[in-house]
């Protein structure tokens, strides 16, 4: 009874989630989605735990008293400490490091996976008595008394030969393949899991700064891969051949450790700018895990959930591909930013020349324009710009001049990254748009303001074929009657390609550190009004 | 590298100190007494130019009042650093002299020898000036030879007086002109928008078709080179064509001259436009040539009363064979205007410019901002400019040799190349594979069923659904809000939890350790994701 009434808690909770992530597509709903997230998960949680507390007080078997306590105790202590801990992340996290938190809590997911991946081989037949024991039953056909008849036998004992027991009862080789699946799903988990786990912590210290950016390329890096995957793949035949739980653990832990080395690899060869899609993959991936859970301890909800997240993650990591021009394959494998840069010529073979404007110059072309338009990229997070930009556009919006701000989808090291910081700097979200939604509008743009950002304005994504980036959509800021560019000097932007905004005819270069610029600028404006 | 790369420094006593730039005052005035082509009124440096000379290291000496009638006063300058002295002293101790106009003999005879002057010099119709300069051994730099490319554009003098020529063409049209040019419908009646025909769409057709549509008139623009169209079009004038297939393009980015054909094409067109417009504006020139004649006497008559002509073309004969260069005449009740002094009727802004190109010139010059002159002969933009040299006429400089393009349109065929065979690949091929890579997964997912536990496939009924249903409810999150998604999936891809809090109460120690632990770590991602999420959400706010 109580565990029917879980499963229709877990019903409400997947419900809950779909609500949830249907609320978060305006701007109006999205409180209210998180909300219905929350209300899933205390469902859950809860039903969960009541499910637990009626196998215990039905004076269940579980080797003494001390360990009924012992797991009762571990289990708030680990809720209240792990929630103690997250809250404190939450509260504390800049939102300039929000990728860095998204990434951790990727791992903390993967990890997970793998955890309860080794519990459920370890502890066997457990998870079928507690998890729905009568639904599963109930598939081989069984009636409810039968079930309940062999569930008390089955967990007297509890090892291979009550699998036999039930087997013998029902049909023999639908059994066999039914254990086959769960290995495969316990070792697909395990492996997704880890994977993801030292993914996610290497793009955690990449976007931390803890590890270099660049991309790590060893020569016949894609071989590795692939032979750590055939690898794997051999030990998942021999995790499925040894019958003995304690033998089947040793392929199972290698495994593992190689999933953990295939994971940091993969990151480790992905550049700086490629972080979007890497953390948007490895949402996915950590969905994925989830749901791979789900199949193994049989549990509807958490295949629900992980399917949700895995294909919330596939979605952004396609749309960041698409953003780049990019095959997600050709993230994937790596190594974007290493070609050299081509360097800038005219037709002739010429250098090209840029010209510089000053503070002042820039104060007053913003205070003489109508239409402004400013265009934020990884660069100012790193300054900590955006605060003094909220200013500049407050300036300008007190004098009738309409100041927006366009985003490209990649802008940021986190899809919606830079949506974030600005509403953190108080900026409306009404006048932050999407680079579909503003790109018509740039030839009638007085000033645009680049504040770094380099790739995502670069016009030679539509008109140089042999651009490394051909073919990316681009926000078209030339077209504007005036660009300004805040950046610290010439150097190329994380892909190495040099970009022929910086000397068109109507660009001017505003060198420095964007905060200190923005500054600059902000004063020269106030003592002009 | 190659050989004769060489630096030449001037050889001059002054070398190894800083160098002395002066700023003259122009000394130009018209000849005829009409009084509207009076004195040039700009001059070679502003207050703000004044400042960046000396960031380079030069000392500057302006002439008393140089600066006055640009509205650049002498106290201005000395803010900026500058000293102040007497004509004189200017032309004879400068080191390098600033100018806007070509200089009259009583001025470069006090030039000492090895200096440098750097103004218009117009070598081509100047012969005696340059054998002058040649002669007394002054290194002239011509401001109207600077090479059109685009490394050059930031002292491309001829652009920037150009674009204010443009401007003021309408400007004085406008105040020839007996009606508004904005159309109005007021209570005394109905005004007509004003029509204007904008010739040659170079730098000054450009700005003028600007101006024009700035004060509201109906602008129509015609150019020999179809390629200007777009820029014509986004300054809002409608772009004249021809039915005639012939382009205008010549070397340098200027109109060659067209065929017989063309021409007689062209003038119908303008004939027909005369009739219709109230103020044509021409600004057709075809370097070292004659301005070409594109309006006759007929079409002048056949313009309406009152009508205005602009003739920007003037000083190289004009476009209209009815133009008096330095004049404004009335002929068959038309204005036509054939001033030459545009830029110096708007002498602040053009001396700004002007100065800026100078700036910008010397700065390319004096790499080491030490104040001392470079002449980089193996630069194409100096050797460009450079009319006389160390007692050498330089003029006109050797044609470049084009060989660099060459291997950039290899490359680029190869991308094309590679490129090709994607477009091979069409929407039924791609259809197609589509269609049998779904057969194929399809019948592959039946023959499992063969196989597979009835309770597996349950799961995976589950599983397929909730993809797609995740699919098509993320689809609709507002790209703005791509962060929450993430946190809140976090959040809710901590339901991982309830796994482990199955797995807490094994009866096997290490499994309730590690069960213990994943609970630990996912109650992290539940509260932590969930409390950013609504942090985040928090801060989003509309006006």
């Amino acid at each position: 009874m109580i565990s029917g009434l879980a499963n229709m808690a877990y019903v409400i909770a997947a419900i809950c989630f779909i609500f949830s992530l249907g609320g978060l597509s305006q701007h109006e709903t999205a409180r209210r989605g998180n909300i219905f997230g929350i209300v899933g998960m205390a469902l859950a949680v809860v039903a969960t735990l009541l499910t637990l507390g009626s196998f215990l007080f039905s004076g269940m078997e579980l080797g003494g008293s001390l360990k009924v306590v012992a797991s009762v105790f571990l289990l708030f202590l680990s809720l209240a400490v792990g929630s103690a801990i997250g809250i404190f992340l939450a509260i504390r996290v800049e939102m300039t490091a929000m990728p860095q938190l998204v990434a951790i809590l990727h791992s903390f997911v993967g990890l997970a996976a793998v955890f309860v991946g080794f519990n459920s081989h370890l502890d066997g037949q457990h998870q079928h008595m507690t998890a729905g024991v009568e639904q599963l039953l109930g598939s081989f056909g069984a009636s409810l008394d039968q079930v309940k008849e062999i569930a008390k036998d089955a967990h007297i004992d509890l090892d291979d030969r009550g699998d036999d027991k039930l087997g013998s009862l029902k049909n023999l080789s639908s059994f066999n393949s039914r254990t086959l699946i769960h290995k495969v799903e316990i070792f697909l988990g395990v492996f997704i899991g880890a994977v993801t786990f030292t993914g996610s912590v290497i793009a955690w210290g990449k976007l931390q700064g803890v590890i270099g950016s660049k991309p790590m390329m060893i020569p016949g890096r894609h071989w590795i891969n692939l032979g750590a995957l055939l690898f794997c793949c051999l030990l998942g035949i021999i995790f499925l051949v040894i019958d003995s739980t304690g033998w089947s653990m040793v392929p199972l832990i290698f495994c593992t450790l190689i999933a953990f080395a295939v994971g940091a690899h993969l990151v480790m060869a992905i550049g700086g700018a490629d972080m979007p899609v890497v953390v948007s993959m490895l949402n996915s991936y950590s969905g994925w895990a989830a749901a791979a859970t789900g199949f193994m301890l049989s549990n509807d909800l958490l295949i629900v959930v992980g399917a949700l997240v895995g294909s919330s993650g596939a979605i952004l990591s396609y749309i960041m591909c698409h953003a780049m021009n990019r095959s997600f394959i050709s993230v994937i494998l790596g190594g974007f930013g290493v070609e050299s840069g081509t360097v800038a010529q005219t037709g002739n073979g010429e250098p090209l020349t840029y010209s510089e404007t000053s503070n002042a110059d820039t104060a007053e072309s913003l205070l003489n324009a109508r239409e402004v338009i400013i265009v934020p990229g990884y660069g100012m997070a790193v300054a900590q710009a955006q605060n003094p930009v909220r200013e500049i556009t407050e300036i300008l919006k007190e004098r009738g001049i309409q100041c927006r701000f366009a985003i490209h989808p990649v802008a940021g090291r986190l899809p919606g990254h830079m949506n974030v910081l600005l509403a953190e700097a108080k900026v409306p979200y009404d006048v932050v748009l999407e680079m579909d939604e503003i790109n018509e509008d740039f030839p009638n743009t007085d000033v645009v303001l680049v504040i770094g950002a380099n790739d995502i304005v670069n016009p030679g994504a539509l008109d140089d074929p042999s651009s490394p980036i051909y073919q990316m959509p681009v926000l078209h800021a030339w077209e504007a009657t005036e660009v300004v560019i805040l950046k610290r000097s010439m150097a190329t932007g994380y892909s190495g390609i040099d970009n022929p905004l910086f000397y068109k005819e109507n660009s001017r270069m505003l060198f420095g550190d964007a905060k200190s610029s923005i500054d600059g600028v902000l004063t020269e404006m106030r003592q002009r009004i | 590298m190659h050989l004769g790369n060489v630096l030449f420094a001037p050889d001059h006593p002054s070398c190894d100190t800083e160098m002395i730039v002066g700023i003259p005052k122009e000394s130009y005035t018209t000849e005829n007494s009409s009084g509207n082509c009076g004195i040039e009124k700009r001059v070679a440096a502003s207050p703000q130019s004044v400042q960046k000379l000396i960031k380079l290291g030069y000392d500057v000496v302006v002439e008393t009042g140089a600066g006055e009638l640009a509205n650049f006063p002498d106290d201005a300058f000395e803010n900026a650093g500058a000293k102040i002295a007497s004509a004189d002293s200017v032309w004879t101790g400068s080191d390098i002299v600033l100018k806007v106009r070509p200089p009259v003999d009583s001025e470069y005879s006090q030039m000492q020898s090895g200096s440098t002057l750097v103004s218009f010099v117009w070598p081509a119709q100047n012969e005696c000036l340059v054998s002058d300069l040649e002669k007394s051994g002054i290194n002239a730099l011509a401001m109207d030879c600077v090479p059109r490319i685009s490394r050059a554009q930031k002292l491309d003098a001829l652009s920037s007086m150009a674009n204010i020529a443009g401007y003021r063409a309408v400007i004085e049209a406008a105040n020839e002109f007996g009606s508004f040019f904005t159309g109005q419908i007021t209570a005394a009646g109905k005004v007509p928008p004003a029509k204007v025909l904008v010739i040659g769409a170079g730098v000054a057709g450009l700005a003028a078709i600007g101006a024009a549509n700035g004060l509201g008139a109906i602008v129509r623009a015609f150019d020999t080179r179809p390629s200007v169209k777009d820029q014509v079009k986004s300054m809002g004038a409608e772009f004249l064509e021809l039915d005639f297939e012939e382009d205008g393009e010549g070397s340098g980015g200027y109109a060659k001259t067209m065929s017989k054909e063309f021409i007689e094409a062209e003038m119908a067109l303008f004939a027909e436009q005369a009739k219709e417009v109230d103020i044509i504006i021409t600004t057709a020139l075809i370097p070292g040539k004659p301005a070409p004649k594109l309006i006759t006497a007929e079409m002048v008559r056949s313009m309406k009363p009152g009508s205005v002509i602009v003739d920007l073309a003037a000083e190289q004969g004009g476009n209209c064979e009815l133009t008096e260069p330095y004049q404004r005449v009335v002929k068959h009740g038309v204005t036509i205007l054939g001033y030459t002094d545009f830029p110096s009727r708007l002498p602040t802004q053009s001396s700004n410019l002007y100065a800026n190109n100078l700036v910008n010139l010397l700065a390319d010059m004096t790499p080491e901002k030490d104040g001392k002159l470079e002449f980089d002969l193996d630069d194409e933009v100096v050797r460009g400019c450079v009319v006389t040299y160390g007692g050498e006429t330089l003029w006109p400089p050797p044609p470049k040799e084009n060989s660099a393009p060459a291997p950039k349109t290899e490359s680029q065929e190869k991308v094309a190349a590679v490129e090709a065979p994607k477009p091979g690949m069409d929407a039924k091929t791609r259809s197609l594979i589509t269609l049998g890579a779904a057969i194929l997964v399809g019948g592959a997912m039946l023959l499992l069923g063969l196989f597979l536990p009835p309770d597996f496939i349950q799961h995976f009924t589950v599983f397929i659904l909730a993809c797609f249903v995740g699919w098509q409810v993320v689809w609709n999150v507002n790209p703005a809000l791509h962060t929450p998604l993430m946190s809140v999936t976090n959040a809710i891809s901590g339901i991982i939890i309830i796994g482990a809090l199955m797995q807490i109460i094994s009866t096997n120690w290490f499994v309730m350790l590690l069960a213990a632990v994943a609970v630990l770590i996912a109650s992290i991602n539940i509260a932590g994701g969930f409390w950013v999420t609504q942090r985040m959400l928090g801060m989003f706010r509309k006006d």
